[in-house]
């Protein structure tokens, strides 16, 4: 700082930031690649004067001092330009000399971030690692009447179904009577949910796709994708792989126009319709592409102008009512592809998740409910939606499982759980936990970026800068030049040995309890867990 | 792992038979209880297929509440079979004051009714017995239906046999189903001891449903009445047998179909392909898991025996025209039947159905991958 800068109420120091950029004089070589590779300039090459006190070691001549200057990486301490963590230039330092490393106590950042008036807005998940999930165990295990079953040689059916399922009875008098059974889809519980094309790079999406069509045709893993609120290429939607992708519509109604137009000419049907009403990292609040983003090609598949942030509203503006949308929306969905296409809603988890389910139930045509709870990530939102908003997963799902047990329709709407699944590794734990508390299989978006194409970003605010399109990775970003650090194939490998992986562990859970003949929905007597009140919300065993 | 043996034979055949094959194979269960079902009964009993018969333990408070009960409800007794038993009963064998097996005519105005609203009537009673026997500790009810007697107790098998006399031959019966117990995840209570019993359909398990949860979950929601108790996970299998054949209108071929489905790749080329798809799907909560075999007998005294979907538990069928015995053991099996052609015995494998049908000529194998009769 010069001795004459004015210290204004947002002038903060390097102290007052939530990372600090640690940096070796002795290992750095000086080469700029971290100040090239930082996304947000948070580095830059500084040139530090230093005063060294000179003593010859004759006593003839006096000592004194010289003034030196040396040239070094200085971290800017304008919010503006705060480091967000990534640990980009500690990746591309050849010699080690780089590091952010935390700051040992709550920054002052956070009080600055809006300059111009202007809220903080941000990708990824609710800054707070810690989760319910993590802590449910899995207790059930079977010893002596009924020995474990072994992973690795028996046989397992993991399948989940996707779409209405009528009572047994009327089913049977339909199928006696031909008459209109609702599509129902047999996939894998493990679900891509919604990262829209524009949220996510090219590379990252074509990759994305290609790993679920590898998984699909080469593995014999039923594993579907939903493309989020951005449309589908339209190759994509003339392609046999369509009938792994569940098309997202959304309050924006992006790039509906291109799907409705390539209708007519789809060789397949896709596996479904996701409608979203909302989701868990900002409920209550629509989707958002910031203008980063939106370039020539984003802007052709959405179908809007370039360069211009894209909201979608809350709400989906024709309707009148969250029960009226699904009504008639779920009914022309259907009509669209002749009554061939499972569609179903997707909200964020609230305290009135119930009222829309009850109205599910009354519907003969809903084919599910997607329930994203408050851990789930987005591309861009504001930092208080995603910090403060919302409805935990495990208790919203469990309410809504135990509701259709009450009315006997468990059976009938599979629910399906997101929001935060494997938000700190433990990805198949996670999903078998939600399972037997009672979802037919659950939704992951940022775990798939993590594991297929090494996003950085982590809830102790590492990174989360998805909706400026500098994501240092390119997963996130429309720039040619960040995304073309990202190989399509890398992330299509990546997303079947997560895929296959995850396979394995689940079997390691469910063999133990016994379980192999269909995947244990709502076995809720194998879980435990050492929190009393947890327990007792979620109806499991309280173990210590 | 508990044992069972099932006996189906023209001629009514004594339950110790059966008690004393269960003490053949005597490793494998510990002498915490036995469950007896016994229908198509010889002895005087014969005389009045039509007629319910109560089964069930009560004691002397018990008996006077049922008796006031049964009144009220306008039935009469019309045969009773007595059970003296000696003031001291054996060791592990908790005293009674009365085993019951009474035959009852139906009230008059019943006359009138149609089969199924009598079936479902003779269900509420039997569970409004159990519920004020359950108030009152009181009365233990096993079944009320026509033509079928059921006697549980704590104990040996075989110790409990003898002490009740069930070597009486006016217990005779042309089918009998024993299980011998081993109380293993829950309080013994009686009624979690097999065969369990609804509306003329009953099944006794030997192993452990360890979809037990999420089943229960599903059938307690049916809108039967009878769907209840569950004080044991193998209780839904008679609930599930029911259900397929009452509810389903299907056959015991299609059970197998119902609690172990086919995965897709076997459904793809089945010839009931897609019917069976439609029953997986729509069934999927009734799907067990673990290791089950199941014996059941239907309400034409069809007796059929299947298993788990990897066949993890041992099961034989055997006999001879005439006779046919359903064991969980070779030396059961042996036991009743030495004289059989062993060459003959079938054990059914993880797609399999053994069924013998009321003629008893024959054990019929039904294969998962086989074509379904017609449906009707």
């Amino acid at each position: 700082m010069q001795a004459n800068a004015k210290i204004t109420p947002s002038t903060l120091s390097v102290k007052d930031h939530p990372w600090r950029i640690a940096w070796s004089r002795d290992k750095c070589s000086l080469c700029g690649q971290c100040t090239a590779v930082c996304p947000v300039n948070a580095i830059e090459l500084g040139v530090f004067r230093k005063r060294i006190v000179d003593v010859e070691i004759h006593a003839a001549a006096q000592p004194g001092n010289v003034n030196k200057v040396y040239h070094g990486i200085r971290q800017r301490t304008d919010a503006a330009y705060h480091c967000i963590g990534c640990g980009m230039c500690a990746m591309v330092c050849p010699n080690d000399a780089i590091m952010p490393y935390h700051n040992d106590e709550a920054d002052k950042l956070r009080f600055h971030l809006s300059q111009g008036g202007q809220a903080e807005r941000r990708g990824g998940r609710r800054n707070a690692p810690a989760g319910i999930l993590d802590q449910i165990k899995f207790t059930r295990i079977s010893m002596l009447t009924d020995p474990a079953l072994d992973a690795g040689r028996h046989e397992f059916e993991m399948r989940t179904l996707l779409g209405r399922l009528l009572p047994p009875e009327e089913n049977m008098k339909r199928v006696r009577e031909h008459g209109w059974i609702p599509p129902v889809r047999e996939i894998y519980p493990l679900i891509i949910g919604g990262m829209s094309f524009g949220a996510l790079s090219p590379p990252m999406w074509e990759g994305l796709q290609m790993g679920v069509a590898y998984l699909n045709e080469e593995m014999g893993m039923p594993v579907c994708i939903s493309t989020g609120e951005g449309g589908c290429p339209p190759r994509l939607l003339r392609s046999r792989f369509l009938r792994y992708v569940i098309l997202q519509i959304a309050s924006g109604y992006f790039g509906w126009d291109e799907i409705i137009h390539a209708i007519p000419e789809m060789k397949v049907d896709p596996c479904a319709i996701e409608i979203k009403y909302g989701q868990g990292a900002k409920p209550g609040d629509g989707g958002l592409l910031m203008w980063h983003k939106v370039n020539d090609l984003i802007a052709a598949i959405r179908g809007v102008p370039k360069g211009v942030s894209l909201p979608s509203p809350p709400t989906h503006q024709t309707k009148y009512s969250i029960e009226e949308a699904v009504a008639k929306m779920i009914q022309s969905m259907y009509m669209a592809w002749g009554f061939r296409v499972p569609v179903y809603p997707k909200i964020s988890a609230t305290s009135t998740s119930l009222a829309v389910l009850n109205n599910l139930t009354r519907n003969p045509y809903a084919a599910g409910l997607a329930i994203d709870g408050e851990d789930g990530g987005t591309g861009a939102a504001y930092n208080v939606s995603l910090d403060h908003m919302g409805h935990p997963i495990a208790s919203a799902l469990r309410d809504c499982y135990l509701n259709l047990v009450r009315l006997g329709q468990q059976n009938e709407i599979p629910l399906f759980a997101g929001g935060g699944i494997g938000k700190n590794g433990n990805l198949a734990a996670n999903a078998a936990a939600l399972i037997m508390l009672g979802a037919s299989g659950v939704q992951v978006g940022k775990y798939v970026m993590q594991a297929a194409a090494g996003c950085l970003g982590s809830e102790t605010r590492r990174c989360n800068i998805c909706n400026i399109g500098l994501c240092p990775k390119g997963i996130t970003s429309q720039d040619p030049r960040l995304y073309r650090r990202l190989d399509a194939e890398d992330v299509a490998q990546r997303v079947v040995d997560m895929y296959v992986s995850f396979d394995t562990e689940l079997r390691k859970i469910v063999a133990p309890l016994g379980r192999s003949t269909s995947l244990p929905i709502g076995m809720s007597d194998a879980l435990g867990i050492a929190d009393k009140a947890a327990a007792d919300r979620l109806q499991i065993q309280y173990v210590v | 792992m508990c044992r069972l043996i099932a006996i189906t034979s023209d001629t009514p055949q004594s339950p110790m038979k059966a008690l004393e094959a269960l003490d053949v194979m005597r490793e494998g269960h510990d002498g915490s209880g036995v469950g007896l079902f016994l229908r198509d009964l010889g002895g005087p009993l014969e005389e009045m297929k039509d007629e319910p018969i109560l089964s069930g333990i009560f004691t002397e408070a018990g008996i006077r509440r049922l008796d006031s009960y049964m009144i009220n409800m306008g039935f009469l007794t019309k045969y009773k079979i007595s059970i003296k038993i000696p003031k001291v009963p054996p060791a592990g064998v908790p005293k009674r004051d009365m085993y019951l097996i009474r035959a009852y005519e139906y009230p008059e105005e019943w006359e009138d009714l149609v089969e199924a609203e009598k079936q479902q009537r003779l269900v509420n009673i039997r569970l409004a017995l159990q519920e004020m026997g359950r108030e009152q500790q009181d009365m233990i009810v096993f079944s009320f239906w026509p033509d079928t007697i059921m006697i549980k107790e704590i104990g040996d098998p075989l110790t409990v046999g003898k002490y009740l006399e069930l070597g009486n031959e006016k217990l005779n019966a042309r089918i009998i189903m024993a299980q011998g117990r081993q109380n293993t995840n829950y309080a013994i209570n009686l009624y979690a001891c097999h065969p369990f019993f609804i509306q003329g359909f009953s099944t006794m398990t030997n192993g452990e449903n360890t979809a037990f949860v999420p089943i229960r979950e599903y059938l307690s929601s049916r809108g039967e009445p009878g769907y209840t108790g569950f004080y044991s996970d193998s209780e839904v299998f008679v609930h599930i047998l029911h259900y397929t054949a009452t509810h389903l209108g299907l056959g015991v071929e299609a059970y197998k179909h119902v609690i172990t489905p086919l995965q897709d790749a076997d459904l793809e080329s089945h010839p009931n392909g897609e019917f069976l798809t439609h029953l997986k799907r729509t069934c999927r909560k009734l799907i067990i898991d673990g290791p089950n075999c199941v014996i059941g007998v239907l309400p034409d005294n069809t007796m059929f025996m299947t298993q788990d979907r990897k066949k993890l538990r041992p099961g034989v069928v055997g006999g001879t025209h005439g006779t046919w015995v359903f064991s969980s053991e070779v030396c059961g099996l042996d036991y009743v039947l030495p004289g059989r052609d062993k060459y003959t015995d079938f054990q059914p494998m993880h797609l399999d159905t053994a069924v013998v049908r009321p003629d008893r000529r024959e054990v019929k194998i039904c294969r998962q991958m086989q074509r379904l009769p017609r449906l009707h």
